[in-house]
């Protein structure tokens, strides 16, 4: 698979002077779910808003081949807008692309489907709980079908049901539209269920110090988290965390 | 039975505070100049009910316009501040200078500035003065405080600044602004009162000018109905804001959350 986007040797420092990113350089091929895993203040939120553009580098390089491809986002919070509904909220990319209204509306109910919220276009966000506001969060930024997702984690505030079943409904999503997605978090076993590539990154300057590929089961469910290839994933990259050869 | 004790408590005071001051009055045989009983000011105020209301327009209009005028320049100029933070850094002293500065000391200037000859337009444009502030400054706060992923997420999507302004800064800033006009409200008919206080005599016709000329009469029934009416008019100035506030947020806003008990 040839690489979508390339850092090289990529460094941040904020005007506050924390040096948050050293010397990174990283690689994200098209079609791969590549989770970055870190303690907090490792500067995973900063490598994914980097690559977003939101923020530029201080040093080095983020390039695209070939451009910069249709991008989406998702917070940790689902930050939707309070006075839109559901549909609205899932519109949000569309609407601002200019597509016309009765396209957006049919691609953005489309998305809340696929997210399991069909029946629910006509709500407002405080009336849902706090995993269905996350599927409309994961709902408006599939349906402008971009090719990159970023997440940033995303399921970090969910109770471990309303996760796992997230984790599974984002799989398969995944290899539906088949999108690149670079999603962080800081949780050994949910970076083990869902990636194909995980970058172990440190703080104290920011950095990756290993990447793990992963060679899942395309087909994964509740039972693979309890085989022995999952256990093995997750320790390896746990003992990565902790800076011991697995 | 929550509902019917929430509005027929105060009534019930209100209508027993009546009883217990007519009652007073006549016992005690207070002479109507110095306190009437609410049977003397009910007599003043339909014995000159026509020019009452006549007058009750007048401190109206000027209200209504110089309300209108502190949003709509209130709302501009706190948008223009959004887009540019010199225009802001520029402006803003000045219009807390305007708004720290008692005005009624600026009032006598307004009126020879503009003229007793236009004296309507000088009621209104003090009364604005009055009102315009809150409703600057909140909307300016209310326009900076949308959601910062929401702006980012704007901005990756491509948002142009009218499009950030329209469907993410305005909205974020609507509680702002309603919580903000409720206040003016009260403000603008406070402003137009003072102005009317200080235009004095023969050019103003609204209710503050008949309640300085009553006073002047010893006519204090008269003066209590004028008061009635101008109290009634802040209520319901009050009441039409809570319901456009209500209409606009009860279906998103925290704040029209009903508490769960």
């Amino acid at each position: 698979m040839s690489a979508l986007l390339t850092l090289r040797d990529v460094s941040k420092s904020f005007a506050s002077g924390t040096q948050a990113l050293a010397g990174v350089d990283l690689e994200v091929a098209e079609g791969e779910f590549l989770s970055l895993v870190g303690p907090s203040g490792c500067g995973k939120s900063t490598v994914l808003r980097l690559i977003a553009g939101l923020i530029a580098p201080s040093g080095g390089t983020v390039s695209f081949t070939p451009s910069k491809p249709e991008t989406a986002f998702v917070f940790q919070d689902p930050t939707l807008m309070p006075w839109a509904n559901v549909l609205v909220n899932a519109r949000l990319a569309l609407d601002l692309e200019g597509v016309d209204l009765g396209e957006a509306e049919a691609r953005a109910a489309e998305a809340l489907t696929r997210v399991g919220l069909s029946g629910f276009e006509r709500a407002f966000p405080r009336e849902l709980s706090g995993g269905m506001k996350m599927r409309v969060s994961i709902a408006r930024a599939i349906a402008a079908k971009p090719k990159l997702l970023l997440m940033d984690e995303p399921f970090a505030a969910l109770d471990e049901p309303a996760r796992q079943s997230l984790n599974d409904d984002l799989l398969a999503l995944w290899r539906e539209d088949g999108m690149t997605i670079v999603f962080v978090t800081h949780s050994v076993y949910e970076s083990a269920y869902l990636s194909t590539r995980v970058a172990v990154m440190r703080a104290r300057p920011g950095r990756v110090v290993e990447e793990i590929v992963l060679t899942p089961p395309a087909a994964r469910n509740e039972s693979y988290r309890l085989t022995p290839e999952f256990s093995a994933a997750a320790g390896r990259i746990s003992a990565s965390l902790k800076g011991k050869a697995a | 039975m929550n509902a019917l004790l929430k509005y027929a408590l105060p009534f019930a005071l209100g209508i027993a505070v009546l009883v217990a001051w007519q009652v007073a009055v006549r016992a005690a045989q207070l002479p109507v100049y110095l306190l009437p009983a609410p049977s003397d000011i009910w007599a003043a105020f339909t014995s000159d009910f026509a020019s009452l209301m006549a007058s009750l327009w007048a401190t109206l209009s000027v209200t209504l316009a110089a309300f209108a005028l502190a949003v709509l320049i209130g709302v501009s100029l706190a948008i223009l501040f959004s887009q540019s933070r010199m225009v802001e850094n520029a402006l803003y002293p000045y219009a807390v200078v305007l708004q720290v500065t008692p005005v009624v000391a600026i009032a006598p200037l307004i009126l020879i500035w503009v003229g007793y000859d236009r004296i309507e337009l000088a009621l209104i444009l003090i009364a604005f003065l009055v009102a315009f502030f809150p409703i600057l400054s909140n909307t300016t706060l209310g326009l900076k405080s949308a959601d910062h992923n929401l702006i980012d997420l704007f901005r990756l999507y491509g948002a142009s600044r009218w499009q950030i302004l329209r469907r993410l800064q305005l909205p974020s800033a609507l509680p702002y602004l309603l919580g903000a006009m409720k206040i003016a409200g009260g403000l603008a008919l406070i402003g137009a009162v003072v102005a009317e206080f200080v235009a004095g005599s023969g050019t103003a016709t609204g209710l503050a000018w008949r309640i300085v000329e009553a006073g002047n009469r010893l006519e204090i029934a008269r003066l209590f109905a004028c008061l009635g009416l101008l109290a009634a008019l802040g209520i319901a100035i009050f009441a039409a804001l809570s319901a456009l506030e209500y209409a606009l947020l009860h279906k998103w806003h925290e704040s029209a959350l009903k508490k769960q008990a």
